[in-house]
C-alpha cells in the first residue's frame, strides 16, 4: 500500500538528514533497521551487505517483517526470544538460520538493538546486524556443549578469506593467528556445511561476536551524527524516561497495534487524565499527542455536549461499569462529531482496576473493515485487546514499569 | 477399574450436576440450546479460513500490494464476541479480577489465584484408566449449551477465500464447528473449540478435528493465543470432542524449555524432544504445510489413544510448535501414589499447568508459589524416562510406518531412533495395534 511505503520513507527521511543513506552504503557489513512503531514493524533501510548475502532487491526487501527471511528450519524458540526481545525493547544476540532469496539456508549471528529518540525516550528504530557463521557447536561425550576450539594452534589456515567473502577481508591483520585458530573448523571440509545438509545449531566464536558489534558502533555512529542534524537526536541507550512514562514500554508497544481510536485513562491520578491515545484517536480528533497526554478527556467535550450524557460517563466510572453512550464531542479544530463512545475498566494482574479504556467511534464513518465485522464488534475487539495488554504486561517484573 | 474424584469445571451455564442431567426426549427443551429441538433456524457469525498450501509465516516475499499485514480478523472476532458476552453476564466471575503473577525464576511459571472457578460442591468420580470411553448422550456434553454461549461457527471455506458472514444459517447437514465461551474462564477469551458439534464425538482427536484446532491458531496469528486438549484420563472431564484456547501474552515456560532434534520426516517435520523440563514431553515443528504437521501430530496422539495412554497437546507459537505429553498422574493419584501435600493444592496437571499456567484455589498456595514447587508438582505428572522411550518407541513406529509409504525418516546424527526399529515396520503387528484408525492404513 503506497501509505506504507510512504510512512517507510518518512521513517529515515524525518529522523535522519539526507545523506545518511549514502554514509550507511558506505559499510559492506550486513544489516537492516527497522522501524516498530510503523504496523508490521518493516524494514526501513537494508543495507548492500545484507542485499548481497540474502540474494534479494532493495524493493523486495523494505517494507517486509523480519520474518520474511526465517524458514521451516528456522528454530522457533530462537524466533520467540528474538520477539521478546523486541517486545521489551532491548538488545539481543542470537544464533540463528535464515534463508537466501534462492531458498538455502544460512547461520548467522543476529546481533539487534535498539536505538532511542534522546529527547522523548522512545524507540526509534531496531538496528539489526547479521554476521554469517558456520561454526558447529563441539559435542563432547556427556553431551555437553563446549565453546572453547581445541584445535591446533596453527595460524595459517586461513581457508575463512575464501569461505566467510568480503565481510573477513576486514578483519585487521593482528588478528590472524586468532582468525586461524577459529577458522580452523572441520567444517569446512565437512559436506554438511555446503548447504546439502544445515548443521542443526551453530555457534558464533567471539570473534564473530566482536564483529557484530563493531558493526553495530559502527552504525550507531552515523545515526547519531545524521540525527544531531535534523536536532531529533538518537542515543544507544534510553536517556529519559518515555513521554508515556506512566505505561511500560511493553504495554506501549503492545497498545500501538491495537487500530482503533481509543484512549486509556488512570482514575488513581488526579482528574483522571488520559495516559495512552491510539494513533486513530489522534488522527480522530486531531490533536498531537503531548496534547492530550495527561489531560482529561473534557477537552472534547463542548458547548452542545449533553450534560445528561455526561453525568452518565461519570456514574459509570464511579460504580466501575462499562456503558456506551452516544456524545457529542469536538476536535481540534473545532469541528464537532457524534461519538459512539464505549467506556470499560480494565484491571491489570492485580486483579484491581488499573484504567478505563474509552473506545471512539465516529457516526456516520464508512466502515473501513471489508470483511464485514460490525463497528459495535470492533470497538469491543478493541477493549478486549486492550484487557489482555494490560493484564498480560503487569504480570512479571518489568524493569521498565515505573 | 481406577477412578479419581473431582469436582468437575464447569463450562457453561447450562451444566448441571451429576444426577442433575435429565435425559431429553426430542420436543422443546424450552431454551435455545443446539440441538435438534431448538437449533432450527439458529443463526450464528460465521468465520471460513483458507486451507493454505505453504506453511504460513514462509511466505514468499509479499508483493507490494499485499505488505500491509493481515487485518487481525479472527483475533477481533474473537474478542469482540467473547467482551460482549462479559458485558451480558454470562460468566461466572470476571477472570480480570483474579490475581495473577509471573514466578520469579529461569522459566516464569504463571500462577492465578482463582477462588470462583471452583465449586464447592461434591466432587464426582471420574475413570481414569480408559483413554477411550464412549459418548454418553446423558451426561453433559456440548449440544446442550445454550446458544448465546457460542460465539461463531468455524470452517474451512469451499472456495479458497477468507469468509465472514455475521449472521449465517446453521447448517446442520453441514456438520458445522463452533467456537464457544469456557463460562470459568482461566484468562480473557477462555473459548473451546467444539469440531463437528451435532456429531457428538467423543474425546478422542482425529486427523480432521485436529487440522481444524491446528488452523485456529493459524488462523489467529497471534503468538499469545494458545489451543490446548486433555485426554480423557489427561484431566479431560467432558467426553465430547472438544480443544479450548485463550490469551496470554507472556510467554509459557514450556515454550522457553530447551529441546534437542530426535527426528525428521519427509514430509518435514521435525520432532524434538524437551530437555531440562519437569515433564518430559515432544516437540513437533516444520512440515511443508499445515496438513503435513497436522497429520504427523494426530497420528502421534492416536497412537497413544489406542495404547490407552492419557496425554496432553498444546498447540503454541500461531500453530507452528506443538507439545504432546503422556501423562500418568490421574493414574498415580487413583492408586494413592502422590504426596498428599501435591494433592492439597488440588491442581489437576492438564495442558495448562503443564505448560506452566497454574490456577491455585487457595491464598496459602498462590502466595508460596515457587519455581520450585511448580517443578515439584510437575515432576510427578511426567513419564518417567524408562516408560517415555518406550512411549516415543511405540509413536515413532507408528508415525515411520505411515511416512515410509513416502520414502522413510531421516534421523540427526545424535538421534536416539534405532534404524532397525523403524525398518522393522511391516504390514504385520504395527497395523494390528493401530488398527482403530484407518488413517494409517490409507497411506499415500
Amino acid at each position: 500500500m503506497a501509505s506504507q511505503l510512504l510512512l517507510i520513507e518518512q521513517s529515515f527521511n524525518s529522523r535522519y538528514s539526507v545523506d545518511v543513506r549514502e554514509a550507511l552504503d558506505e559499510f559492506s557489513d550486513s544489516f537492516t533497521i527497522t522501524d516498530p512503531s510503523i504496523s508490521g514493524h518493516p524494514i526501513v533501510f537494508a543495507s548492500r551487505g545484507f542485499l548481497k548475502m540474502s540474494g534479494y532487491s532493495k524493493d523486495e526487501v523494505i517494507g517486509q517483517n523480519g520474518r520474511a527471511f526465517q524458514g521451516p528450519r528456522t528454530n522457533r524458540r530462537s524466533v520467540m526470544e528474538i520477539r521478546e526481545a523486541i517486545r521489551e525493547e532491548r538488545p539481543i544476540q542470537i544464533n540463528l538460520l535464515n534463508y537466501r532469496k534462492d531458498g538455502t539456508p544460512f547461520w548467522m549471528l543476529f546481533h539487534m538493538s535498539p536505538i532511542f529518540c534522546k529527547k522523548d525516550g522512545r524507540v526509534t528504530h531496531f538496528v539489526g546486524v547479521q554476521v554469517p557463521i558456520s561454526r558447529k557447536p563441539r559435542r563432547s561425550v556427556n553431551g555437553i556443549e563446549r565453546n572453547s576450539v581445541d584445535l591446533c594452534e596453527d595460524g595459517s589456515r586461513l581457508r575463512g578469506d575464501i569461505l566467510f567473502g568480503s565481510c573477513r577481508r576486514e578483519v585487521c591483520s593482528d588478528t590472524l593467528v586468532e582468525l586461524g585458530r577459529v577458522l580452523a573448523i572441520e567444517s569446512v571440509l565437512d559436506s554438511d556445511s555446503r548447504g546439502l545438509d544445515i548443521e542443526e545449531s551453530c555457534e558464533a566464536s567471539d570473534v564473530d561476536k566482536q564483529r557484530a558489534a563493531t558493526a553495530f558502533n559502527k552504525i550507531l555512529s552515523v545515526l547519531t551524527l545524521h540525527s544531531e542534524l535534523t536536532g531529533r537526536l538518537v542515543c544507544e541507550e534510553r536517556c529519559s524516561l518515555p513521554e508515556q512514562s506512566l505505561l511500560s514500554s511493553s504495554l506501549n508497544i503492545s497498545l500501538g497495534r491495537i487500530k482503533q481510536s481509543f484512549v486509556l485513562t488512570d482514575p488513581h491520578l488526579a482528574d483522571m487524565p488520559i495516559v495512552y491515545a491510539s494513533d486513530a484517536f489522534l488522527r480522530l480528533t486531531g490533536y498531537a499527542r503531548h496534547e492530550v497526554l495527561g489531560f482529561n478527556c473534557r477537552f472534547l467535550s463542548g458547548v452542545d455536549t449533553d450534560s445528561v450524557t455526561l453525568n452518565r460517563i461519570k456514574e459509570s466510572i464511579r460504580n466501575e461499569q462499562a456503558c456506551t453512550v452516544r456524545i457529542l464531542n469536538y476536535r481540534k479544530d473545532k469541528s464537532s462529531f457524534w461519538n459512539f463512545l464505549h467506556i470499560s475498566p480494565v484491571r491489570n494482574a492485580s486483579g484491581k482496576i488499573a484504567y478505563f479504556v474509552g473506545v471512539q467511534m465516529e457516526e456516520g464513518c464508512k466502515n473501513q473493515d471489508g470483511h464485514g465485522l460490525s463497528p459495535e464488534m470492533r470497538q469491543l475487539s478493541a477493549v478486549g485487546a486492550v484487557k489482555v495488554a494490560v493484564r498480560s504486561l503487569s504480570m512479571g517484573a518489568d524493569p521498565s514499569k515505573s | 477399574m481406577l477412578r479419581i474424584k473431582r469436582v468437575p469445571t464447569i463450562v457453561s451455564n447450562y451444566q448441571k450436576e451429576e444426577g442433575e442431567e435429565v435425559a431429553r426426549l426430542g420436543g422443546g427443551c424450552g431454551r435455545n440450546c443446539l440441538n435438534k429441538c431448538c437449533i432450527q433456524g439458529a443463526k450464528l457469525p460465521l468465520y471460513s479460513f483458507k486451507r493454505q498450501n505453504k506453511i504460513v509465516g514462509d511466505r514468499c516475499l509479499a508483493g507490494p500490494e499485499s505488505r500491509e499485514p493481515p487485518v487481525d480478523f479472527l483475533e477481533s472476532l474473537l474478542l469482540g464476541e467473547w467482551e460482549d458476552r462479559m458485558q451480558r453476564g454470562l460468566f461466572r466471575y470476571d477472570v480480570t479480577a483474579c490475581e495473577t503473577k509471573v514466578i520469579p525464576g529461569d522459566y516464569g511459571f504463571i500462577a492465578q489465584l482463582n477462588e470462583g472457578r471452583h465449586l464447592k460442591k461434591r466432587p464426582t468420580e471420574f475413570r481414569v484408566d480408559k483413554v477411550l470411553q464412549t459418548f454418553d448422550g446423558n451426561k453433559f456434553n456440548f449440544t446442550k449449551v445454550g446458544q448465546e454461549e457460542v460465539l461463531f461457527q468455524f470452517e474451512a471455506s469451499v472456495d479458497g477465500e477468507v469468509q465472514f458472514f455475521p449472521s449465517a444459517p446453521v447448517d446442520v447437514e453441514n456438520s458445522p464447528s463452533v467456537v464457544a465461551i469456557n463460562v470459568s474462564p482461566i484468562e480473557y477469551g477462555h473459548v473451546l473449540l467444539i469440531p463437528r458439534v451435532l456429531e457428538c464425538l467423543p474425546q478422542r482427536i482425529d486427523r480432521d478435528s485436529f487440522c481444524l484446532a491446528l488452523y485456529m491458531a493459524v488462523e489467529a496469528g497471534n503468538p499469545y493465543f494458545r489451543l490446548g486438549y486433555n485426554s480423557l484420563g489427561a484431566f479431560a472431564t467432558i467426553n465430547h470432542l472438544h480443544f479450548q484456547a485463550y490469551y496470554l501474552a507472556v510467554p509459557f515456560p514450556i515454550e522457553k524449555a530447551p529441546t534437542k532434534k530426535i527426528a525428521t520426516f519427509d514430509g518435514g517435520v521435525m520432532i524434538s524432544k524437551l530437555l531440562n523440563y519437569p515433564v518430559r514431553g515432544l516437540v513437533f515443528e516444520g512440515g511443508n504445510t499445515v496438513e503435513e504437521l497436522s497429520n504427523t501430530v494426530s497420528d502421534a496422539c492416536i497412537c497413544l489413544q489406542d495404547n490407552n495412554i492419557p496425554y496432553n497437546v498444546l498447540i503454541a507459537d500461531c500453530g507452528r510448535r506443538i507439545f504432546l505429553f503422556p501423562q500418568c498422574y490421574a493414574e498415580k493419584q487413583a492408586l494413592g501414589e502422590v504426596n498428599a501435600e501435591l494433592l492439597d493444592t488440588q491442581v489437576n496437571p492438564a495442558v495448562w499447568e503443564i505448560s506452566g499456567h497454574m490456577v491455585l484455589k487457595r491464598k496459602k498456595d498462590y502466595e508460596e508459589a515457587s519455581e520450585e514447587n511448580a517443578w515439584r508438582l510437575l515432576a510427578e505428572v511426567s513419564l518417567s524416562e524408562a516408560r517415555f522411550e518406550e512411549v516415543n518407541a511405540l509413536i515413532f513406529e507408528t508415525i515411520a510406518c505411515i511416512d515410509n509409504g513416502k520414502g522413510g525418516a531421516t534421523h540427526s546424527s545424535e538421534g536416539e531412533i534405532k534404524t532397525e526399529e523403524v525398518d522393522a515396520i511391516t504390514s504385520g503387528s504395527q497395523r494390528a495395534r493401530v488398527s482403530g484408525t484407518q488413517e494409517c492404513i490409507v497411506l499415500q
